[in-house]
């Protein structure tokens, strides 16, 4: 080859077609080893790592389908965020106190930038010769170190978070749409001076929000209804109703009549 | 009649170098894993670009449904996944490809390194490989808001943060990213649909050429 500055690469294809047939590859001898054509023998076996691969990649896409969560709601604010599994180290390191708060700057800027920053020198930091692994301690030893952290961090992460919370509060709530009759005597309970506390947490509309589940569209009889005014429960604390027994036991029947249509 | 059309078409253009260039070369014995096993190493990555391949035509295929708005992006993305026939695994094929996608990238980048194969004359690959180690994470980043659910407002809101606190150009990064100042909403949402399926693609496409370019030129690194 007589071109370029005469750098020899391997496998180098700028070689002229001299006493070459079209699209005939060199004759193998010339070659150091068992080398083998490209095309299209050897795309054809780096084709059956692919389907390998993509049976792989389609029993995954079959066994797990995506996951969607309920759509977006800014207004949530006790919505815990986990970014994709691949930020998970990112999103850890953020929680140690050297690399949050005052110095969130560390955590969030430094440390990656560094990693990144060195990671695109690398051939200018490791200028040596020598390839191997063994033959280069320090380029080895610091990705390895990176390499471990890595898998701590996003292992770490993975185990405190609590999946169960996370997979309730992305649940997609069924859209419950029940006509509310307002002049039901149960609802002016609900809205009036009595039902003040009810209001506060389940809403006017009884869709309830952050702190309280939906009215409508419940599952309990009148008389699990009238005990859950009384007693509370969960994060509902107990006797928060002000009005009469009578009163209470009209408002547990118009809760209990507000259900889903089957 | 294949051959006669080529022919044709090579009498007037000349064709035959550029086939040779892109197909018609050796590949040494050990990168082959039929040879050595374990050069399976070499192989990751190519099924990084294989699903690269896939990402690309699984994508264009969901925005034939996909609605770039907040009151519809979420609907339409429910609607693909319950109700349009194969929607399910066309979003399922494009959301565990973007997971496989950094495995397998990761993968090949740990292979290069400790093969040294970054060393000269390959520096250069290896700075672009790097860039789009890069563009990947951002695709990844981008890509994860559009479904607009609860994970992805949060998660972004998360990442913008960080954004915002580089010093001195974090409230540029932020506004750019997100569209405004304070809010986390529609134009954030139409930014990242742009970013995802515009910029970063041309972005990406431009590095894959210069990476393989760089490859057929200087071919693969010899044995240890």
């Amino acid at each position: 080859m007589h071109r370029g500055k005469g750098m020899k690469f391997v496998g180098d294809s700028r070689v002229k077609a001299n006493n070459r047939m079209v699209n005939m590859p060199k004759d193998y001898s010339e070659y150091p080893g068992k080398t083998e054509a490209f095309w299209p023998d050897f795309l054809l076996k780096e084709w059956m790592v692919g389907a390998v691969f993509l049976i792989g990649y389609l029993l995954l896409t079959v066994a797990h389908p995506s996951p969607l969560e309920g759509p977006a709601d800014p207004t949530n604010a006790s919505y815990i965020p986990l970014p994709d599994w691949y930020f998970l180290f990112l999103y850890q390191l953020l929680k140690y106190t050297y690399a949050s708060g005052p110095y969130n700057i560390v955590g969030a800027i430094i440390i990656p930038g560094l990693t990144i920053g060195a990671l695109l020198l690398m051939p200018f930091l490791d200028k040596g010769p020598e390839r191997r692994p063994s033959k280069r301690p320090l380029p080895t030893a610091f990705m390895l170190l990176a390499l471990a952290s890595m898998i701590y961090l996003t292992w770490e992460s993975v185990v405190n978070h609590d999946w169960e919370a996370a997979a309730k509060q992305g649940e997609i709530k069924e859209e419950v749409d029940i006509e509310i009759d307002e002049t039901a005597e149960g609802y002016l309970i609900f809205t009036g001076e009595q039902g003040k506390s009810c209001i506060a947490c389940h809403g006017a509309d009884m869709q309830g929000g952050g702190a309280a589940p939906a009215l409508v569209g419940n599952e309990l009889t009148a008389e699990e209804v009238a005990e859950v005014i009384k007693n509370g429960r969960g994060a509902m604390p107990a006797g928060q109703f002000a009005g009469t027994d009578e009163e209470l036991q009209i408002l547990a029947e118009f809760i209990a009549s507000l259900k889903a249509e089957e | 009649m294949l051959n006669k059309i080529y022919d044709w078409v090579d009498e007037r253009l000349d064709i035959t170098p550029i086939w040779r260039d892109i197909a018609d070369h050796e590949v040494p014995e050990h990168v082959n894993p039929a040879h050595h096993f374990s050069a399976f190493v070499y192989c990751f990555g190519g099924l990084t670009f294989f699903v690269t391949v896939i990402q690309i035509l699984s994508g264009m295929f969901l925005t034939m449904y996909y609605v770039p708005d907040v009151e519809n992006a979420w609907k339409s993305v429910y609607y693909l996944q319950n109700e349009v026939a194969f929607g399910e695994i066309v979003r399922g094929m494009h959301h565990w490809g973007a997971s496989l996608v950094i495995v397998m990238m990761f993968l090949h980048t740990l292979r290069v390194f400790f093969t040294g194969s970054y060393k000269k004359p390959r520096e250069l690959n290896w700075i672009v490989g790097v860039l789009i180690f890069c563009v990947m994470l951002g695709l990844g980043f981008t890509g994860y808001l559009l479904p607009w659910d609860m994970k992805a407002l949060f998660a972004t809101k998360v990442g913008i943060e960080i954004a915002a606190s580089v010093p001195f150009i974090g409230e540029l990064i932020k506004v750019l990213l997100a569209g405004d100042a304070t809010i986390i909403g529609a134009q954030t949402l139409t930014r990242f649909f742009a970013i995802h399926v515009f910029f970063l693609p041309a972005a990406l496409f431009a590095l894959l050429a210069a990476h393989f370019i760089m490859i057929r030129r200087q071919g693969i690194s010899g044995p240890l």
